[in-house]
């Protein structure tokens, strides 16, 4: 049991801190960015293209760097630092991984790669605008067409569904939930994107008699969802991680040095007290999600283990995205300051993929099948 | 960065449960996880089984019974021990002037005081608040003046844990009025307990149980011998006590074992033929306190493990804080599903509501203290804000 990280894992986190730095050094940056489509930088992408982390989880056979799930939690983690717009986790962990866990080598000889040097963003195009956080998919269906297939349906939001030069589409086939890949230029494919509330870019994505290619050897792939989705989860954890320490930082130094009465905010002990309850939360959350990446990488149970670092970053990212706006005040709200902006990221984190209420009922189903958790030993260490 | 416990620490923690289960009588055990009273004797005959085999005192000097382990060791050492129900070695005696002594007595205290501390051969109390200086222990008023060879020692102290049981009191004076800074005129004494002039009062708590008292001194002379370290340095030694008191505070397994009975006990009660434990918010209110205590766990190992130079890292507060919050939690969980049972705390033979259902309350009530004592977590906030966040 160790939660140190080796040399080369902090000297990974120091670049990426500094290129995220460069890119990013103040919040009025990401405004510009994200005022304009995409949505984010396209030079900063390629400049985390040269430094290899758009590969980073990808074997190094397919262009990648053969990193481990702490590499991925380390570069989200700085990412939620700065909310660099970049659609890491979305392309590279999520739409990546899905590609990487399933696909042919064909497909991940030239797919990976592609990704890996920033050529190619692609997007899962999953969530459906009636149901929710679900692994299996139920508003596309997959046709067989002729030696191919086609996808008829509607995918909706789609996280970066409108840039995405690719499409992992998660649709209905024979009963059970398939993988399909669609081109962005494909026939038939209508995608309508749209600002969010964080600054980032979703899309309507409909598909209409539109042809695709099964990722993988085709048949149901609920399994590997789960599984990707879980370790985007992860991810999204650490993204969280980053952000809310920001936001604890920012509000620290603001009751340092705001004053009222007469003296700086620091000196009331309603505001301290709560943001010391910020500081407990975080490291707890902290925590959770240093050990669900330990889980993954040990082989362990990772969706269980998603879904308890998701209940702990959920919870901490709802109380320390509220509280660093009511510490600040109407500052707070204010799309000129950045404190908000960390608040309107962290909301859209907790619903991408699973909130706490999602993550707890899940855990709830099985509470009763262990007298005791042991997060070092089964089912999470093996 | 690595999950797995290494191959020697699995069988250390394979070493301490076959220890703690094997080696502590099961029926004083079985006494401690249905939170029901445990004697004096119990108390001494389960220290004396750990210390026989060198596990009382781990965290001391090697040279006093010691064991030279690394945080994680004790930990590990910790946590088995309370899910295996065993009594802690008593908290006055191994982690507080026992370490004192240790760091600051001299030769001759050593050798008087310390192999009896360990084997719980001297049960000590802790004589640090008083009515008027709780969370403000600087302001304390009781007051030693020198008089020859003794120092006369005349004031109160309160909240003294399991004094009745005590043969010796290591208690805060003042032996300076006149120093410019409070904290600077402060030393400690140890002396027995059945000197002239100490008197003891039992107070009772809300869960109709005693286990806090006051303490009263008149004109009670204490050999100049006893006193512990250097006149007026007094602060420090509690400082230093007091860090070593918040060690291991999280109380992680103890709560993991009160969550286990929830769950088991979830199970026994039905309501419209369901247990309770398949009620879907009962399951998820025991799952969301579960994974917090998770989290809690794996902070205190984040902890320990930064904590190599033996000071408690700063973040040690937040074990103190959310450890007592979760031992609520699950004291609170208990009570709830007990339901209408937990009114029948003080019922006898004759009553069919299960041992732990009766328990559940009182053990609720009592468990209010765990936010209060070590440091209250308003405390813990101060230390937070002040010493990490830099406010």
């Amino acid at each position: 049991m160790d939660f140190t990280f080796d040399s080369e894992q902090n000297d990974l986190r120091e670049a990426v801190r500094g290129l995220l730095a460069r890119a990013y050094s103040d919040s009025e940056q990401r405004r510009k960015v994200v005022a304009n489509d995409p949505g984010f930088d396209e030079k900063t992408w390629a400049r985390l293209a040269e430094m290899g982390l758009l590969g980073l989880p990808f074997a190094e056979e397919h262009g990648g760097m053969g990193a481990g799930p702490i590499e991925v939690a380390i570069v989200a983690e700085e990412i939620g630092r700065v909310i660099a717009p970049e659609p890491f986790i979305e392309a590279v962990v999520l739409a990546g991984g899905l590609i990487a866990a399933v696909g042919t080598d064909e497909q991940k000889g030239e797919l990976l790669a592609a990704i890996a040097e920033g050529t190619t963003v692609p997007a899962f195009a999953h969530a459906e605008t009636g149901t929710r956080w679900s692994a299996s998919a139920s508003a596309v269906t997959a046709t067989r067409s002729g030696d191919g297939w086609t996808l008829s349906g509607a995918k909706e939001p789609v996280p970066t569904g409108a840039r995405a030069d690719v499409l992992v589409v998660s649709a209905v086939v024979d009963g059970g939930t398939g993988l399909f890949l669609v081109q962005g230029d494909a026939a038939g494919l209508t995608r309508t994107g749209y600002r969010t509330h964080d600054g980032t870019r979703a899309a309507a994505v409909r598909f209409d008699g539109t042809p695709a290619t099964p990722l993988g050897t085709g048949g149901d792939q609920t399994a590997a969802i789960e599984r990707a989705l879980a370790e985007a989860r992860i991810a999204y954890s650490h993204e969280a991680i980053g952000a809310m320490d920001t936001a604890l930082r920012t509000t620290a130094e603001y009751l340092k040095t705001r004053k009222q009465f007469g003296v700086t905010l620091n000196r009331f002990q309603a505001l301290t007290f709560r943001a010391a309850d910020m500081y407990v939360s975080l490291e707890l959350a902290r925590s959770a999600a240093l050990w669900a990446s330990m889980v993954q990488d040990a082989g362990g149970d990772v969706v269980s283990a998603a879904d308890r670092a998701r209940l702990q970053t959920s919870r901490a990212g709802r109380h320390i995205g509220k509280e660093a706006i009511q510490l600040h005040g109407g500052i707070g709200v204010t799309a000129e300051y950045s404190v908000g902006h960390y608040t309107s990221r962290l909301t859209a984190i907790d619903h991408l993929l699973g909130d706490g209420d999602f993550a707890a009922a899940r855990l709830a189903r099985t509470v009763g099948e262990q007298a005791t958790v042991d997060p070092l030993g089964a089912p999470y260490a093996v | 960065m690595r999950l797995q416990l290494s191959p020697e620490l699995e069988a250390f923690r394979e070493e301490m449960r076959t220890f703690f289960t094997t080696q502590v009588p099961q029926e004083i055990r079985d006494k401690v996880a249905a939170h029901r009273h445990v004697s004096k004797e119990e108390y001494v005959e389960a220290q004396r089984a750990l210390n026989a085999a060198g596990l009382a005192v781990p965290h001391w000097p090697v040279e006093w019974g010691g064991k030279d382990w690394t945080p994680l060791q004790r930990h590990i050492w910790r946590e088995e021990m309370q899910l295996a129900g065993v009594p802690e070695p008593l908290a006055f005696n191994t982690s507080m002037i026992g370490p004192v002594i240790a760091a600051f007595g001299n030769q001759e205290q050593k050798e008087r005081f310390l192999a009896k501390t360990a084997n719980l051969d001297i049960w000590w109390c802790q004589g640090f608040s008083e009515p008027d200086a709780g969370s403000d222990l600087a302001s304390l008023r009781t007051t030693a003046v020198r008089d020859g060879d003794d120092w006369v020692v005349n004031g109160q102290k309160t909240w003294t844990t399991l004094g009745q049981h005590a043969d010796w009191i290591f208690c805060l004076v003042r032996t300076d009025p006149t120093a410019e800074k409070k904290q600077r005129g402060i030393s400690m004494l140890v002396f027995p307990m059945d000197t002239p002039g100490v008197t003891l009062r039992p107070i009772e708590l809300i869960d109709g149980g005693f286990e806090v008292n006051e303490v009263f001194f008149e004109d009670v002379r204490v050999p100049a011998e006893n006193l512990i370290g250097e006149e007026n340095r007094g602060w420090d030694y509690a400082k230093f006590l007091l860090g070593n008191e918040r060690v291991g505070i999280a109380r992680v397994g103890a709560t993991k074992k009160m969550l286990a009975q929830a769950k088991d006990f979830a199970r026994e009660i039905t309501v419209d033929g369901r247990p309770l434990l398949e009620d879907p918010f009962m399951a998820r209110r025991i799952a969301e306190v579960e994974n917090e205590l998770v989290a809690l766990e794996l902070t205190a190992l984040r902890v320990v493990a930064n904590s190599a130079d033996g000071k408690p890292h700063p973040a040690s507060s937040v074990l103190k804080l959310k450890g007592s919050e979760l031992q609520q939690a699950a004291t609170e969980l208990l009570v709830d599903i007990a339901g209408p049972l937990s009114i029948a705390s003080f019922a006898e033979e004759g009553s069919d509501v299960p041992d732990w259902a009766r328990v559940a309350t009182p053990h609720y009530l009592n468990y209010r203290k765990v936010s209060i004592y070590g440091g209250s977590n308003e405390v813990q906030r101060t230390i937070i804000a002040g010493t990490i966040l830099g406010l």
